[in-house]
């Protein structure tokens, strides 16, 4: 265990945690875009900054990154770190204008417009769901291609992706809801927000008792495998197994 | 000349047997192919995502990721035409759109016949020079936008 202070107050920590995760333990609220407690933490929106004391000097750092440790000083609302975030805010909000989420995080730290040159686009390049399908789901599915300004999330070649089992753990976990998951009759339709790639389209598997379409047979088939089930596992949807 | 899917398999795979099927040698392996074919045939990629074990989407993250990397075919010549400082003062800029008008391509385009392939970079250390356009590694200096013509006329 070690000891150190945020915002003033003295709080205890595992040796090895975030900043982040003792500051959400401690309920004090540090914005974040791109750290999720099921994946890796990634450090791509910078949101996260916060302040510490390092040899007699203040530093910004990224609190979903950096480890605590014996000692440590944070500060999580200095004039400093403020600005940060309302820069990063005015950056996402001319990258994403259009995103509900991003405004209203937008205005809760006090930024309402933004003076960059407005886009259109709907990712915020987080990598969330490129690492939930790698970690969370283990298919790898889609990656983030390209760099600089072209950087995307995409599939191989912007193809329907072979190894895509229709989960929608991506559409679940993106913060600012960019993937789009639609079920439709015997149809799942994933949209992710590339305009280079069509949506991607899954069927769905039909419970034999009560008619549902409740998953996705590709879904279905990669639990049975990876689990060791028999394929006829999932020919009833939980509602009637029980 | 045309690649058939085996010829391109079986190359992916000796240059894969190069490095041992190793996963930490993916941008090696992935040059080596490049070097081959001036591109990265998408067979090939694929091969090497299964032979390496690694995810299909990483190996084209990563071949995306480089500017050295081409996923499209390229053109037997590579010109670079130099938009260094002192090249650009010196009307590099109009060197550039009389090669993009003589063989009706946009910079970092290839022409159909996949006889150029047309890119600029910034600055490759011989202001001197300058404006300068290098093909297939060769620098040509002092360029100028009635010389164009003729310079290509030079390649097959
Ligand atoms: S699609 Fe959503 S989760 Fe994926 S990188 Fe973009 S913003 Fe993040
Ligand atoms: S949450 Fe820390 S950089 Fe995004």
């Amino acid at each position: 265990m070690v000891t150190l202070s945020i915002d003033g107050r003295e709080v205890q920590a595992e040796e090895g945690a975030t900043i982040l995760e003792v500051a959400r333990d401690n309920n004090i609220y540090i914005p974040a875009l791109c750290y999720h407690e099921e994946v890796a933490p990634y450090g791509a929106c910078r949101l996260c900054m916060v302040e510490i004391a390092a040899n007699g000097r203040e530093k910004l750092v990224a609190s979903c990154l950096y480890p605590v440790e014996e000692g440590l000083r944070v500060k999580t609302n200095t004039e400093r770190v403020i600005n940060n975030r309302r820069m990063i805010m005015e950056l996402l909000l001319a990258r994403c204008p259009d995103s509900e989420v991003i405004q209203d995080l937008a205005k809760q730290v006090g930024v309402d417009k933004t003076p960059f040159k407005l886009e259109d686009k709907q990712c915020i390049l987080c990598g969330l769901c490129v690492r939930a399908c790698e970690e969370v789901v283990g298919v790898s599915a889609i990656s983030l291609v390209n760099r600089g300004v072209n950087r995307q999330v995409a599939s191989p070649f912007y193809e329907a992706p072979d190894a895509c089992i229709g989960c929608g753990s991506c559409a679940y976990i993106c913060p600012v809801n960019a993937i789009k998951m639609e079920d439709i009759g015997d149809t799942r339709t994933i949209t992710m927000p590339n305009p280079k790639m069509k949506k991607i389209e899954f069927k769905l598997k039909k419970c034999k008792v009560c008619g549902k379409y409740w998953a996705p047979e590709r879904q279905l088939e990669y639990i049975a495998r990876i689990a060791g089930l028999a394929p006829e596992t999932f020919d009833v949807c939980p509602d009637c197994r029980q | 000349m045309r690649i058939t899917a085996k010829q391109l398999k079986q190359k992916a795979k000796s240059i894969l047997d190069n490095y041992q099927r190793d996963q930490g040698m993916l941008v090696s392996i992935l040059q080596d192919i490049q070097a081959e074919y001036n591109y990265l045939p998408k067979e090939a990629v694929v091969e090497v995502s299964q032979a390496l074990g690694a995810p299909l989407s990483q190996v084209y993250s990563v071949a995306t990721f480089f500017k050295a990397f081409s996923l499209e075919p390229r053109g037997r010549h590579l010109i670079n035409v130099c938009l260094g400082t002192a090249c650009h003062v010196r009307g590099a800029v109009r060197v550039l759109e009389a090669i993009e008008r003589e063989l009706d391509i946009k910079s970092s385009r290839t022409t159909k016949d996949l006889k150029f392939t047309l890119e600029t970079v910034n600055c490759v250390g011989a202001c001197a020079l300058g404006p300068i356009v290098i093909i297939d590694g060769e620098y040509h200096g002092q360029m100028k936008t009635d010389k164009v013509k003729a310079l290509l006329e030079n390649y097959t």
